[in-house]
């Protein structure tokens, strides 16, 4: 659920919402109690969250959670503050990309020992999120919650002006070379200021009007919904072996070719250019505007995708790739304890409380995200449904086994501040897909 | 003036008492003044100082326990091709940010003190300057942006083409620099513009019954006379200017590419992301010298401590 660079209001002028959640109950059987803080980054999911942490409080614990919630561009930097500082959250939502770093320095509780005690059964979750939550010292530190992967989001009035229909995109194929039908809907969908589409021969790709498809970011090292499912779909992966790999892959011809593609969309003008689409206001703003006629796009923003007023949006699966088949990044979060709670026993009690399927089936009900838990995702499913929302495009990579876990390793910051720079000058045309050879080389050093 | 005074006094109350005891009287009330002001500064300032000259030394990892390096860190940086990307990135956005904002802001101050009294339009001048600088930053971001922005729309209009101000490698550093002036300008101006008021009245008189022109006036009398006070606002200023980051910080994250990755930026991401402490401390040291070597520069050339009205 990493969401590069996105610079709002909310983010930048840090105002804690602090929601006290507050409930009956009291002078239950449970052993534990005390009063836990508990942070997670995103607003959508606080309701939901809200609600769990109210029929947790009614379950009869002594328990009392409180809730404070922090925009994705701050939190980070106020959960290393406040460790640093000694004010932690007791128990925080966690990101596949920054908890090996804290773990490594003591700063989270191993809680293999209490799923042991109490009898946790991690096989309830969707295969792969409960192993990706155990570090390289083979210590559990966290339960999952939910999951999300990435599809298409498509404008339908842009689509049908173009001549296409839903069914046209749910069958879409690519290829590095051409393109594939993907590229042949992406060139239909861009028009130009004359109202030349860009499949016609006048089309001019210097004065585009709506592009076919957006650009969010150059992706970093990461590209979960920038490039990433086009890349595994091409056989790539991030990294030798997942999670705990040492060696990367941003050289393999496979990545490099995906990416001269990928890149090539914005010279044929069917693509913002990076120094267009990088500063400025949000890819789903510029989506919301009628400057692009689909997007790449995770899970997690369906709501606010759908939510936009004057543009109906659809949804259809990435595009299966030369290997045959489609692809798209897996990415899991948990909820982790703080190694320096004060309270152990009562942070567990709501760890444990989040990861049952009594709080993801609250989650569910919300439908903002898909819970973790199997039998919680079919609620979420229908409860999308109830909203008008067809996420099959997002399970259908769960059902097709399609599904490539997000990169999980150490020194996840470096290869951030290696590659940030690399993808950004490749996109913006400063340097070739050549770099990639060195900037590997740079990334690989780091495990050495 | 005010030198002259207090001797005066010390002479006087030295019939009555021992000067030595008074000016040990003195000193003890002026420990309980200073006292205040002192605690801040060593807590907040001298040890934190300090340890950011410790750390720079040692490999730390904010989480765990500093380890000494030696001069390691330091060796790092001179082989670092990022730091000085970002020592230069930083020098650029400096020469414009100052180059410019002195130029304007002197050019307001003249024009209120040679065309208006009125007491609103100093106001308004100042206005920018009270709107906090990650809101400048952030309505700014949105009028350049490069599809949406209404600066573009206009631009695309009378047909000059739209321009990538914060997304494209050649354009992100000025705009920056240009942002911070339009905060800033307003706020120079004012402090120019304390300075001549100093000026007395009579010089221009003078000047005018010599047959100067106001442009003549403003180089040969404004100017010169002016010459501390523009120390003190380029000193301010300069020093301001090189700390950069909230801007950076809101709107461009350091890219693209490199383009804006400005010494601070920089520093906070070795520090708070990429949890390299020991290094940005390293950094902070060699910039900590290199801003006390400007100051001493420009104290010394543009002798700061004398006037030419006495």
């Amino acid at each position: 659920m990493r969401r590069t660079r996105v610079r709002i209001a909310a983010g930048a002028v840090a105002v804690p919402l602090v929601v006290a959640a507050c409930g009956g109950g009291g002078g239950g059987d449970a052993s534990a109690d005390g009063e836990i803080t508990y942070w997670l980054w995103d607003a959508n999911q606080l309701p939901a969250y809200e609600a769990c942490a109210d029929a947790f409080h009614e379950s009869g614990t002594d328990v009392r959670v409180t809730i404070e919630q922090y925009g994705w561009e701050d939190y980070w930097d106020q959960v290393t503050t406040s460790l640093v500082g000694g004010t932690a959250p007791d128990v925080f939502t966690n990101h596949l990309s920054r908890y090996p770093q804290f773990a490594a320095e003591d700063q989270l509780l191993a809680i293999g020992e209490y799923v042991e005690r109490d009898g946790i059964d991690t096989s309830i979750y969707h295969d792969g999120l409960a192993e990706l939550w155990v570090g390289q010292d083979g210590q559990r530190y966290g339960l999952p919650k939910d999951w999300d992967t990435v599809a298409v989001f498509y404008n339908e009035e842009m689509l049908a002006d173009a001549g296409l229909t839903p069914e046209d995109m749910a069958e879409l194929d690519w290829n590095p070379d051409d393109g594939g039908s993907y590229e042949e809907v992406i060139a239909k969908l861009t028009v130009d200021e004359n109202g030349n589409r860009g499949d016609e021969p006048d089309f001019d790709p210097d004065n585009v009007d709506v592009y076919g498809i957006g650009l969010n970011s150059a992706g970093e090292g990461f590209g979960q919904t920038e490039w990433s499912m086009y890349a595994f779909s091409n056989g790539w992966t991030h990294t030798d072996q997942n999670p705990w790999g040492s060696e990367f892959n941003y050289d393999d011809p496979a990545f490099v070719e995906t990416i001269d593609w990928w890149r090539g969309l914005i010279e044929k003008g069917y693509m913002p250019s990076f120094e267009m689409a990088d500063a400025g206001v949000s890819m789903m703003e510029q989506y919301g505007a009628g400057n692009y006629a689909m997007v790449t796009e995770g899970s997690w923003n369906v709501s606010a995708y759908v939510d936009l007023e004057g543009v109906d949006t659809g949804l259809a699966p990435t595009p299966v790739g030369p290997e045959g088949e489609r692809a798209s990044m897996f990415n899991g979060l948990a909820d982790s304890i703080w190694a320096g709670t004060d309270e152990p026993e009562a942070a567990w009690e709501w760890v444990k409380f989040l990861a049952s399927p009594e709080c993801q089936d609250i989650v569910a009900e919300h439908a903002v995200v898909f819970p973790a838990i199997e039998e919680s995702t079919e609620r979420a499913v229908d409860a999308f449904a109830e909203k008008d929302i067809d996420i099959a495009p997002f399970t259908v990579h769960v059902d097709e086994e399609t599904t490539y876990l997000a990169p999980v390793t150490d020194e996840w910051a470096e290869v951030s501040a290696i590659m940030g720079p690399t993808m950004d000058s490749i996109v913006s045309f400063s340097s070739d897909t050549d770099a990639l050879t060195e900037a590997n080389e740079q990334v690989n050093a780091l495990f050495e | 003036m005010a030198t002259q005074v207090v001797p005066k006094r010390a002479a006087k109350a030295s019939g009555a008492v021992s000067g030595r005891r008074r000016r040990f009287g003195d000193l003890r009330v002026a420990l309980v003044f200073l006292f205040p002001a002192a605690l801040g500064f060593t807590v907040f300032y001298l040890w934190p100082t300090l340890r950011g000259f410790y750390l720079s030394l040692t490999e730390f990892s904010l989480l765990g326990d500093a380890e000494f390096v030696g001069l390691a860190n330091f060796e790092r940086l001179i082989g670092d091709p990022l730091f000085w990307n970002s020592l230069r990135v930083t020098v650029l956005y400096v020469v414009i940010n100052i180059g410019v904002q002195t130029v304007v802001a002197l050019a307001l101050a003249v024009l209120m003190h040679r065309l208006t009294t009125s007491v609103t339009i100093r106001g308004l001048v100042l206005l920018p300057y009270l709107v906090a600088n990650v809101v400048v930053a952030l309505v700014w971001f949105w009028m350049l942006d490069y599809q949406l922005g209404v600066v573009n729309q206009i631009l695309d209009w009378i047909g000059l083409g739209r321009i990538s101000f914060f997304g494209s490698e050649t354009w992100a550093i000025p705009t920056i620099a240009l942002v911070n002036v339009w905060r800033h300008m307003g706020y120079t101006a004012l402090l120019i513009f304390a300075g001549l008021q100093m000026i007395p009245k009579y010089v221009y008189e003078a000047s005018a019954i010599d047959g100067a022109s106001e442009w003549r006036m403003f180089w040969s009398v404004t100017l010169p006379l002016l010459r501390p006070i523009m120390a003190l606002v380029l000193i301010l200023s300069v020093i301001g200017s090189f700390q950069i980051f909230d801007t950076v910080a809101v709107t461009t994250s350091g890219g693209p590419v490199d383009a804006t990755r400005v010494i601070y930026f920089y520093i906070f991401e070795l520090a708070f992301e990429r949890f390299d402490f020991g290094y940005a401390a390293a950094i902070s040291v060699v910039l900590f010298l290199i801003l006390g070597g400007v100051a001493i520069a420009q104290l010394r050339m543009l002798r700061a401590g004398e006037s030419d009205l006495s």
